[in-house]
């Protein structure tokens, strides 16, 4: 993959062991071309961290370090106080699937955006615990089928709705958070590159298919990651200073219908069998369009 | 000056380049006075206040692994949030320092002294200190970092000093002039591992069952290691900063610090400030006659094995006074001590007196009894010391 206008330099390097069609691959690459080679990156325990660097090997060009789960955010605070005191002017940038981020390790990052660390925390969000087998996590979206949340007679795969952490971690006072989507990778790439040249504690939401847990073809990582963007699922959208500023989609009238990304992916199948399931998917549409309605609302009032 | 605020000053003294903790009584006073430095300006220790423990040793492996001196304090609950972690900061070989305020661990909740926390963290691959009094806080602060970042051992260590017995003393003691320390203690310098955009490298990786256990190995290997480095630090400690107050620090540091234990009967083995207790007790006992000592571990882990077995071969009888219990086993410092002996001929009777716990007073008299139950032999193997 190449895309016109980003830097061509690799610092995810191939030969990793990520699944054909990782959407979280593509994240970090996007992510390294935006970091550039004077970074240090800090990895939560998760599938990236799994597939780049069974030892001996390792996939990253850049100083990388590893060392639990949830803390990921903390170990940046100790890295980005490091550099001050030695004078150094390197960029930190932690990276973290949405199990470590939305749940396990909020309260780090949660400390770390209030303590005002001078570093980027990326989420590679593929809406579930990818790692261990696909299990519900606090960003996996309302009616998809996890191994912890499965679809059954008295159940329509997840009853709860995603974590706004986005918003959330912008009511910390972050000088810069954002969602953005591998689907539309230059957008992503200049929201990361703004993120991580903002000074003080900014945060990326990158929505990053994932074939194997979302049970989707895994040629269709992008087209997927594309149509969450234009159904309305995964808005584009940045806040600066406070301030909201919307990109795709630009026409709330226009959104393609939900069922064209939902059944693309597995991890839905159940409401279409044995038959269509209207009820609950408009129900999702509704909370959708609701979600956009505001943060149109908040951008014309220049909140 | 205050045992806590010893360690403080000592570690103004070291200046870490990063400093993170979090406050837990009976730790504060060492935090607090960390504060007031780095507010005056008295230090260029960055200062990251976290918003847990968790977190305040997760920022210090990742302030170590940037290359600088890092540093954190502690009690009980606090070391026991940072459980994970201690494994992987021993694991990925990273010099972070700490002083831990011993303290009973919950439930019921204690704010109390004992060693509970230290003593159930023996296994996490961090060496372990233990003062008796506010000079050895302080001079073993100093050393800690010198041991810990030595190359040979690139291991995490802990001070441990007894919550507020100690955290809260008041003591006559010894200070050391800044460019002696700095001569003493040169800045942390790595040649392992750095995150250095210069020359990438890859910390903390995944390790498969065809690596991990080598891996595990060389950590084990590098504790066994520290003793010889224990040894100098102490020896060039105690000579470049002779004792100038009699009786707050032994002459030569030493892994077991032995108490008139030359033609000692009955041995007294202890840790921390208990210690000084014993002295008192022994020094009374010496007086009627009786011929008592106390071997006192200085360091815990890794465990001073030969010291030990020199230091109490020859006594008939052994009494461990111990601050903490494994539940369903017995106490852990008199079953290591007891497998000391296994393979040996001669073998002092040892026994066991739990005291203290939860912050229960150990009194003068109270050694002097237990000095009695060990000379007649009375009670059990394991006694309750209540």
């Amino acid at each position: 993959m190449a895309i016109m206008g980003l830097p061509e330099e690799e610092y995810f390097s191939y030969g990793h062991r990520a699944c054909a069609g990782c959407g979280a691959a593509t994240a970090l690459r996007l992510i390294t071309k935006a970091a550039g080679r004077n970074s240090i990156l800090v990895e939560s325990t998760g599938c990236i961290e799994v597939v780049s660097t069974p030892y001996p090997e390792t996939a990253w060009k850049l100083p990388w370090i590893h060392g639990a789960f949830e803390n990921a955010a903390s170990i940046a605070s100790g890295i980005e106080a490091a550099l001050k005191y030695s004078g150094e002017n390197t960029k930190v940038i932690a990276i973290g699937g949405d199990g470590a981020t939305y749940d396990i390790g909020f309260g780090h990052l949660s400390g770390a955006f209030e303590r005002g660390h001078d570093f980027t925390y990326i989420c590679y969000d593929n809406e579930a615990y990818m790692n261990t087998g696909i299990q519900r996590s606090g960003s996996t979206p309302y009616g998809a089928y996890t191994t912890t949340s499965p679809s059954g007679k008295k159940s329509i795969g997840k009853e709860e709705w995603k974590k706004d952490l986005v918003h959330i971690l912008a009511a910390h006072g972050s000088p810069y958070v954002a969602n953005a989507s591998i689907g539309y990778a230059t957008d992503a790439f200049k929201k990361l590159k703004t993120a991580i040249e903002t000074e003080g504690p900014t945060f990326v939401n990158l929505f990053a298919t994932c074939p194997t847990g979302w049970r989707s073809a895994t040629e269709k990582s992008i087209e997927i990651a594309k149509l969450a963007v234009d159904t309305g699922v995964c808005p584009l959208y940045e806040i600066i200073d406070g301030k909201h500023k919307l990109g795709r989609p630009k026409d709330i009238d226009k959104l393609k219908p939900l069922e064209e990304y939902l059944k693309l992916q597995g991890r839905y199948r159940h409401l279409f069998r044995p038959e269509k399931n209207k009820e609950t998917i408009e129900f999702m549409e509704n909370r959708v369009r609701k979600n956009l309605e505001n943060l149109l609302k908040y951008e014309e009032c220049g909140l | 000056m205050e045992a806590s605020h010893a360690i403080s000053e000592a570690v103004k003294l070291a200046e870490p380049g990063v400093i993170a903790a979090y406050p837990i009584t009976p730790q504060t006073h060492i935090v607090e006075r960390i504060s007031e430095y780095v507010a005056n300006g008295e230090t260029g220790s960055e200062y990251i206040r976290v918003e847990s423990e968790f977190s305040a040793i997760s920022a210090c492996l990742g302030a170590s692994a940037t290359g600088v001196r890092s540093y954190t304090a502690t009690a009980s609950q606090g070391l026991a949030l940072m459980f994970e972690i201690l494994f992987i900061v021993s694991g990925m070989r990273l010099p972070v320092c700490m002083t831990l305020a011993n303290r009973a661990m919950s439930a019921p909740i204690s704010i109390w002294n004992d060693h509970q926390d230290s003593i159930s963290a023996r296994d996490v691959g961090w060496i372990q200190f233990y003062a008796e009094n506010a000079q050895e806080c302080y001079d073993l602060t100093l050393m800690q970092f010198k041991v810990s970042e030595d190359h040979r051992v690139l291991l995490p260590s802990m001070v441990c000093m007894d919550g507020f017995v100690l955290t809260h003393l008041y003591e006559s003691m010894n200070t050391y002039a800044k460019e002696d320390v700095d001569e003493f203690l040169p800045a942390y310098k790595p040649l392992h591992a750095v995150l250095d955009p210069k020359q990438p490298m890859t910390q903390g990786p995944i390790g498969f069952p065809s690596e991990y256990m080598e891996l595990r190995k060389s950590q084990v290997d590098a504790t066994e290691n520290s003793i010889e480095v224990i040894e100098e630090v102490f020896k060039e400690f105690s000579e470049r900063f002779p004792v100038e107050i009699n009786g707050s620090r032994p002459e030569l540091y030493s892994m077991v610090e032995e108490y008139r234990t030359d033609d000692a009967e009955i041995i007294f083995v202890a840790m921390g400030s208990i210690c000084g207790q014993i002295k008192v007790v022994v020094d009374k006992l010496r007086e009627k006659g009786e011929r008592v000592g106390l071997a006192k571990i200085v360091v815990y882990r890794p465990f001073p094995k030969e010291a030990l077995k020199k230091a109490l071969k020859n006594a008939r009888r052994v009494a461990v006074l111990e601050r903490a219990v494994s539940p369903g086993a017995n106490p852990p410092v008199f079953d290591e001590i007891r497998s000391l002996f296994y393979d040996e001929r001669k073998r002092p009777d040892i026994r066991d007196f739990i005291v203290g716990i939860g912050g229960r007073d150990v009194k003068l008299d109270h050694v002097e009894k237990m000095h009695e139950m060990t000379k007649k032999d009375r009670g059990k193997k394991v006694e309750w010391m209540f």
